[in-house]
């Protein structure tokens, strides 16, 4: 790793920044997990805040092997960037990675589209998910989400137990002090770790920058083919992810502040295309990061549900 | 009442608010963090204070005002309900009450904020402990129209109990009473008397109202008479570096790393949390419990060097020495070494519904280490409200706070809780439901 790990913008070693402490918070986190379960795994998407969390276990366990392999849900929606990403991502750090399909639960009849048009494969990806913690009894499961992004998020556990359907009970949280964590399961329960909870957008993209991260052309501006759909930038692709009927692609300059599913996923308007530009768009917008997922706008309890019944 | 209507007009008349703020690259990089929490309960203006401080500081999006505006609107309510912004769960919203403890952040250019925000009742005691146990600092809220209350007292109690080194008394609404220094005086005056029984060492008044904004970020001009700082300008500023504890070097071991493969097969790296105290290269030290001594090789993180370690970074530790060190093992200096025993007394918030009983046997966690435990004593239980103890309590129900002896199956390397919170904290496991359902804090070796 050729990382900056000298504290920044202090001669003295002994100031301690908000960046190197949720640093050293999440490698705690993570080191935790690696102790006190048999068989963990790090969710992978291949979007930034995933990729943070691959440099933390770097911080954790490096010089050895990560303590658990990589797993990416694969919803067949991913923008293709994306997917090119990771498996150069895998190939240099060196570290396994498990791919589980939402298309082959679907061809074995295991996972349902969702009715209508032109649907999300969000709710597919959750017996996906199972069906892989299934295969590999996987009982700790780490996740990028943060509690900034969503209200329903910002109760959650660092630590959150899931009965043996994945779902999870938020009136049945255990009490999390200081930083001693219970990791106490029976079998069959699995817990999803969010070493990150603490940090903020800002946060994760300052952290980018000072550890000089490299992350997918994605997020920064560049040239693409869009429709406009309800008030959204929709980045067009193949089929499925064509135009629809009355709609008119335009190519303009943008960038993804977060990267899902090609099928909702909005683009911003935006010329940002370096780190510092993107830093002081985000300390400069208007509109929060998930606003750009148009999976939470289905109602105003979405993302609680979706938790409820195992989405991450 | 129209609080909210109010608060709402005013962050969307302010022309100030709500600009963003100025982040240059190079100040971001050099914040600190501050971790507070909040208690009081929607009556004391909380939910608004934290609206204000979000909104000022530019936290909250426009979308999720909308959001929040809708949801009040489908309700029927006739004005925007400000406690949607910060009410996560939908059984709180529908009961309009907060229940568990919701973290919040904001940043100002000079530092990082943490707001654990924490429900105000007394059958929400374990909540606060909760959000406490990683607080550097503490608001807690006064209504001024009705001055200190069991619940004001109550918090500062546990504020103490849980040693958060910075309290802000926060005299809220002071719109209500006229802007009057002479309200304000006496609930100073009458807060400063009964804290005065507390070990509570920094305490900082401000009075305030968080509805029209005075000296929540910006300074008041209706009282003219207050010459401290705004809330904003105290938490930016408060000297928290000095919290830490960089005299008594004790590092918990959480996690052995021993690379395969050739490359690095010397490498036998010790990772952890630095818990107190400054580790360097080539420092003596003695491990626990085997007694073995020897010197630190090299400190790094993720394979980079560090010269030093202070709390509370995560390294990795390596030793001159190939000497038997597991997970729950603690490195210190010889000539400082924490208490290692079995018999321990302790203060404990009781946090589940089935009471703690005297002689059943749980599971402890504390720093990386784990044990199993029996209850044997319950010298008293304190109670919360008169804060007398209570010597004939037998049990300790949810909410409770008690003091008790336990004897562990092995020892365990701690320090007073008084000089090091995390050495000197363990949570209690109930080791049938496997649930967190006790809270410690270390007074030392029972006699």
């Amino acid at each position: 790793m050729t990382s900056a790990t000298e504290p920044t913008g202090a001669s003295s070693h002994y100031k301690l920044t908000h960046l190197k402490a949720l640093e050293a918070e999440a490698i705690h986190i993570m080191r935790e997990v690696a102790a006190q379960f048999e068989k963990p795994a790090l969710m992978f998407s291949g979007g930034k805040d995933s990729i943070v969390m691959v440099r933390l276990a770097e911080k954790a366990f490096r010089p050895a092997k990560f303590p658990f392999p990589l797993l990416h849900i694969d919803t067949g929606h991913n923008f293709p960037e994306a997917l090119a990403f990771r498996d150069k991502l895998v190939e240099d750090i060196g570290e396994r990675l498990i791919v589980h399909k939402v298309q082959d639960l679907i061809d074995r009849g295991d996972a349902a589209e969702d009715p209508g048009p032109f649907p999300s494969r969000n709710r597919a990806q959750i017996p996906t998910l199972l069906d892989a913690i299934d295969k590999y009894q996987f009982d700790a499961l780490f996740g990028g989400a943060r509690r900034d992004e969503e209200k329903a998020r910002a109760k959650e556990r660092i630590f959150s137990f899931r009965d043996d359907f994945g779902q999870w009970d938020p009136k049945n949280q255990r009490p999390e002090l200081w930083n001693l964590y219970n990791g106490r399961h029976r079998m069959g329960e699995n817990i999803r770790v969010f070493p990150i909870s603490n940090w903020t957008e800002m946060d994760v993209w300052q952290y980018i920058m000072l550890e000089n991260i490299e992350i997918p052309g994605l997020y920064f501006s560049h040239k693409r083919d869009v429709v406009k759909r309800r008030g959204q930038l929709v980045p067009i692709g193949d089929d499925p992810f064509g135009p629809r009927d009355g709609e008119t692609i335009i190519n303009c300059t943008v960038r993804f502040r977060t990267v899902g599913d090609m099928s909702c996923t909005a683009a911003t308007d935006s010329p940002a295309s370096n780190l510092e530009e993107i830093v002081a768009e985000v300390a400069a917008a208007r509109a929060s990061e998930r606003g750009a997922r148009m999976d939470d706008k289905t109602n105003e309890a979405a993302m609680e549900d979706r938790k409820k019944e195992g989405y991450f | 009442m129209s609080a909210q209507t109010q608060s709402k007009t005013d962050f969307s008349t302010d022309p100030n608010a709500n600009k963003g703020m100025d982040f240059s690259t190079d100040a971001y990089l050099d914040m600190d963090l501050l971790r507070f929490l909040t208690c009081g309960s929607v009556d004391d203006g909380k939910s608004t204070l934290i609206g204000r401080l979000l909104y000022d500081s530019k936290s909250i999006f426009e979308d999720q005002l909308e959001a929040a505006e809708s949801a009040s609107l489908s309700r029927g309510d006739q004005r925007m309900d400000l406690a949607l912004l910060t009410d996560g769960l939908r059984a709180e919203r529908e009961q309009g009450i907060t229940i568990d403890v919701a973290y919040r952040y904001f940043a100002t250019p000079k530092r990082k904020f943490i707001i654990a925000d924490c429900p105000g009742h007394v059958q929400y005691t374990r909540n606060m402990v909760t959000g406490a146990s990683t607080a550097n600092l503490a608001l807690i809220l006064i209504d001024a129209r009705h001055g200190v209350i069991e619940q004001t007292r109550r918090h500062s109690f546990i504020t103490s109990l849980l040693r958060i080194p910075h309290l802000v008394v926060c005299v809220n609404k002071m719109d209500l009473v006229d802007w009057s220094q002479e309200t304000y005086d006496k609930i100073r005056e009458e807060f400063e008397e009964f804290a005065a029984r507390f070990e509570i060492t920094d305490i900082t008044f401000v009075p305030m109202s968080a509805l029209t904004g005075d000296n929540v970020v910006n300074r008041s001009q209706n009282m003219d008479w207050y010459q401290g700082p705004s809330l904003l300008h105290h938490l930016e500023n408060v000297h928290i570096a000095g919290d830490r504890d960089m005299i008594d070097p004790r590092f918990p071991v959480q996690w052995v790393i021993r690379p395969q493969g050739d490359e690095h097969h010397d490498y036998r790296g010790y990772g952890g949390q630095i818990a107190s105290g400054v580790f360097q290269v080539g420092d003596e030290i003695i491990a626990l419990p085997s007694g073995m001594e020897s010197k630190i090789k090299s400190i790094d993180i993720g394979g980079v060097p560090q010269p030093l370690a202070t709390p509370p970074m995560s390294v990795s530790i390596q030793l001159e020495d190939d000497i038997d060190i597991s997970r729950g093992d603690m490195l210190c200096r010889p000539n400082n070494q924490p208490t290692s025993g079995q018999d321990i007394d302790a203060m404990v918030v009781w946090m589940a519904e089935t009471p703690m009983k005297v002689g059943k046997k749980y599971t402890v966690r504390h720093t990386s280490n784990e044990a199993r435990c029996i209850i044997k004593n319950l010298n008293y239980r304190l109670d919360i409200k008169t804060l007398h103890r209570v010597e004939e309590a037998e049990d300790l129900k949810l909410n409770e706070i008690g003091r008790i002896a336990i004897r562990t199956t092995k020892p365990l390397f701690y320090d007073p809780y008084r000089q090091c919170r995390v050495t000197g904290s363990f949570i209690i496991v109930d080791e049938q439901t496997n649930n967190t359902v006790g809270a410690a804090m270390i007074i030392g070796e029972t006699s």
